[in-house]
């Protein structure tokens, strides 16, 4: 995992700023920044599970439980109590790692398999009571009448003004990641996913590792979650279903889940197939989803990221 | 030789291990005096390794106690040893092959020096010091050892030797009171196996403990304090180079493993 | 993915009074009836598991495709029960081929998550096939032998209940005889044992692989043709039955047939009383609230042995 340098960091700024001004002046594409909306909700989520899955080396198929958790957390705070959204969106971070703790300490003694059905049991379980107790979530019918987000009187009530909002939490907490993966943090981290036996004799407490990066991970997916809700200003369960689960499984692995960058671009590339690209194959957008994780399993072990150290091996043949 | 009476760091007292119907160890008794070097040897199969993850926590013996500093571990897990002072190496290497060699030393200090999650997200400036501090302490290791200049090559591009010898540095890191050695002479040729044992004599001479498994019979006579031999996973035998070179229990369970 | 599918019917004749007696034993058959299904699973998932140490998420659409295949040749194509079946059978079967040849096999650097994420992948694929070729409502077959209620103790049971019951049976019994007494069948025991001796003494591996692959697509199929009577099939059944299988293989521990067999009964006996007793809302969590506990306090689960689950490599 190689420094992260401020080159790529700044142009990755720059573009964000930039973008909606370029997407005004093409009205092909005019209605890009709502999708980026989405991308950069996505990738929040993203870039807690790249951290948990290339890093940590632990899978989940339930993480879908934790967005939906952001939301409706966010949802009944500000709906049914009439809660400041912002108070709603850190009580959802605090119920997400108080969830994720509970569930992540002994599923994370599990390895392998067992961990996948765990997460996957979990995610379905969670998914469940959001349509069964219909008198706190709306059940299948969903919530609606969500505020949206302003502070200090400064409404985030464009999409322009949203997607400044969610690409500047994005960048924040990207550096975060970043910083935390530069870290001895991220090299426990890193020994953990090289080896177990060894990082151990040299002190690091493997569970506790694991378990932190869950419960951040958990933590990003609920505040994106939270950011969902009150960008849509309505919610239903079947948002937060496996196959979304599935779908973010797919960004890290089309991207490439050993690093941070990964994240970005497979969570970007997902979200404009799903909003954009795929649009005409209407619900059979499933086979391409699961073509591309098969495809990419087989020949792309390493994501997009992978692809330039791919080509540098065929160049030096 | 020092004839005062020295503490025993390490108390192994009838620790037997049983693994699903076989005994691999039985009735184990030794001591380990604090700043000595004291080899463990015996044929194949013998238990010595199991004995090592006993004692560095891989796992808790079927029976008996290991005391360190007075003590009981038997019963820690491995990373809350390490957080005792006791270090180790592996027989087979495990190096953290997705870092470079300063990194693995790096690592190495986990137990001493290390910065809280949030502290390093957020760049404290505790952290950046931290980190600092680590990398200070990281390459005055990889200069006793003799390897400053590859801190920054990938830990898997060194060659064998040089990567038994990264393992030491990284176990020395966490300034450990005991430092366990699994085969540190194991394939290496003569010119490595020869640095190996004199950096072993090193860290000794600094007041490090060695507890070391060797089968090259030439480095444990050469650098060991005292021995301890097993066969079939029990003690046989017990003392001095000297002791040990004329025992007719010892030549008899090598060459009946030979044979 | 909310369970719309009709509960287990039953008729109750307006002349006999349904006591709690004959209720509980109606939900009893009918967890041993779904019971047998999510054995039937969980045998598929042992004798993948057992071969190659992978869990093939993709166990449950070999029941949807057993299900939606048999209705093509039977409804669709017409063709006779005695037909029907091992046609749909060997469909499947082939489909298990192909999961191997193309998901598993072109795999360079298998590891625990590439392998997983390969066989999600597959599932995807297969209900997305189903999607197109079936759409997404869900399909009857006729019953094996009508559906005149059989009155037992007061529970009235549905005949093909039965068939599913029997068919496990069986498949108890074919599979006994296939591993213990066949050589394929002791081939692929040594595989489960050793691969790496096994391939020393002349066994093909790869092949055994391929074998187990196809054994538990067929060994599904016949759960899907035997279910889809009763609670009918639609495209997206898999998932729930694949996790349901893996609870019951993980109930009993991972890789015993015996403990397939008793953990699928058991798991959906919890999950017919559940829902009887408790909410029917919450029907799909019971057996999932049972797959977390067991996955928590005893990984090993019944008849797992607790060295072999801290080994084994997964």
């Amino acid at each position: 995992m190689l420094r992260i340098g401020k080159l790529p960091i700044t142009i990755f700024a720059v573009l964000i700023i930039i973008f909606p001004w370029i997407a005004d002046h093409i009205s092909a594409i005019d209605h890009y920044p709502d999708i980026m909306v989405f991308a950069g909700i996505y990738c929040l989520i993203a870039m807690g599970l790249s951290l948990l899955m290339g890093y940590a080396g632990q899978i989940s198929i339930g993480h879908a439980a934790f967005y939906g958790i952001g939301a409706y957390v966010s949802a009944i705070l500000t709906v049914r109590y009439g809660l400041n959204p912002w108070t709603g969106m850190l009580a959802g971070m605090v119920v997400a790692a108080v969830v994720a703790l509970l569930v992540g300490a002994p599923s994370l003694k599990l390895k392998g398999h067992y961990l996948a059905m765990a997460t996957l049991a979990f995610g379905i379980i969670v998914y469940i009571i959001f349509n069964e107790e219909t008198e706190w979530t709306g059940g299948p019918d969903g919530m609606s009448g969500i505020p949206g987000l302003s502070i200090f009187g400064f409404g985030f009530d464009s999409v322009e003004k949203y997607y400044y909002l969610v690409w500047g939490i994005v960048f924040i907490v990207f550096i975060f990641t970043i910083n935390v993966i530069q870290s001895g943090t991220g090299r426990a981290l890193r020994a953990i996913h090289s080896s177990e036996p060894a990082a151990s004799a040299m002190g690091v407490d493997i569970s506790r590792f694991k378990v932190i990066v869950f419960v951040y991970s958990a933590m990003l997916a609920s505040l994106a979650g939270s950011l969902y809700a009150h960008y849509l200003n309505f919610i239903n369960p079947s948002t937060f279903d496996l196959f979304f689960s599935i779908k973010l499984l797919i960004m890290i692995a089309l991207g490439g889940m050993h690093s941070i960058w990964g994240a970005v671009i497979g969570s970007g590339l997902i979200t404009f197939l799903s909003y954009e690209w795929l649009h005409y194959f209407g619900e059979f957008e499933v086979i391409v989803y699961g073509a591309i994780l098969l495809l990419v399993t087989i020949f792309l072990p390493h994501g997009l990221v992978g692809v330039p150290g791919i080509v540098k091996g065929w160049l030096r043949r | 030789m020092d004839s005062v009476q020295k503490e025993n760091i390490l108390d192994v007292q009838k620790v037997a291990m049983v693994f699903g119907g076989l005994m691999a160890l039985s009735n184990l008794n030794f001591q380990v005096k604090q700043g000595s070097i004291k080899a463990i040897i015996g044929p194949n199969g013998a238990g010595k390794t199991t004995l090592f993850n006993i004692i560095t926590g891989s796992f808790p013996p079927t029976e008996g106690r290991v005391r360190f500093k007075g003590q009981s571990i038997e019963h820690l897990k491995a990373h809350q040893i390490a957080d005792r002072g006791i270090s180790r190496t592996f027989q087979t290497i495990e190096l953290f092959d997705n870092m470079t060699v300063l990194e693995n030393v790096m690592l190495g200090c986990h137990t001493r020096v290390r910065a809280s999650f949030m502290a390093s997200g957020f760049l404290l400036p505790q952290s950046r010091r931290k980190e600092k501090e680590i990398q200070d302490r990281a390459m005055k290791i990889l200069k006793f050892i003799g390897m400053g200049d590859k801190f920054n090559d990938p830990a898997d591009s060194l060659p064998l030797g040089e990567q038994k010898m990264l393992e030491i540095g990284r176990a020395l890191a966490s300034e450990p009171e005991l430092i366990c050695l699994d085969e540190p002479a194991a394939g290496l040729n003569e010119t490595e196996t020869h640095l190996a044992s004199s950096l072993i004599k090193a860290i000794n001479a600094k007041g490090v403990t060695v507890l070391l498994v060797e089968h090259d019979m030439k480095v444990v006579m050469n650098i060991s304090d005292e021995i301890v031999v097993l066969n079939y996973g029990q003690k046989i035998a017990e003392g001095s180079p000297e002791d040990i070179r004329n025992n007719q229990r010892v030549v008899e369970a090598y060459l009946g493993s030979e044979a | 993915m909310v369970n719309h599918h009709p509960h287990f019917l039953f008729y109750g004749s307006g002349m006999e009074k349904i006591t709690l007696a004959s209720q509980l034993l109606q939900y009893l058959i009918t967890g041993l009836t779904v019971g047998s299904i999510y054995a039937m699973v969980a045998v598929g998932f042992n004798i993948i598991y057992n071969v190659t140490e992978i869990i093939n998420f993709a166990q449950g659409e070999f029941v949807m495709l057993g299900g939606l295949i048999m209705v093509f040749f039977h409804v669709t194509l017409g063709l006779p029960l005695i037909l029907a079946f091992p046609a749909t059978i060997l469909l499947v079967t082939l489909a298990g081929v192909l999961l191997d040849r193309l998901a598993i096999r072109p795999i360079r650097q298998p590891s625990v998550l590439t392998l997983i994420i390969a066989t999600i992948a597959a599932s995807i694929l297969i209900k997305g096939a189903a999607m197109f070729i079936w759409g997404k409502d869900p399909y009857d077959l006729p019953a094996f032998s009508g559906r005149n209620p059989i009155n037992v103790l007061g529970a009235v049971i549905q005949p093909q209940y039965f068939w599913v019951i029997g068919f496990l049976i069986i498949i108890v019994i074919a599979l006994s005889i296939f591993f213990d007494r066949t050589i394929i069948g002791k081939a692929m025991s040594a595989c489960a044992d050793n691969a790496d001796a096994a391939s020393l003494v002349g066994i093909d591996v790869k092949r055994m692989i391929l074998l187990s692959f196809a054994l538990s697509a067929g060994i599904g199929a016949v759960a899907g043709i035997t279910v889809t009577p009763i609670s009918l099939m639609e495209y997206d059944r898999g998932v729930m039955l694949a996790v349901k299988g893996f609870g019951a293989a993980i109930l009993g521990g991972l890789g015993s047939f015996p403990g397939a067999i008793l953990g699928g009964l058991i798991i959906g006996s919890i999950e017919s009383f559940g829902a009887g007793l408790i909410s029917s809302g919450y029907k799909d969590a019971f057996a999932l609230i049972v797959l977390m506990v067991v996955l928590f306090f005893k990984p090993s689960g019944i008849f797992g042995d607790i060295e072999i689950s801290r080994i084994k490599r997964f």
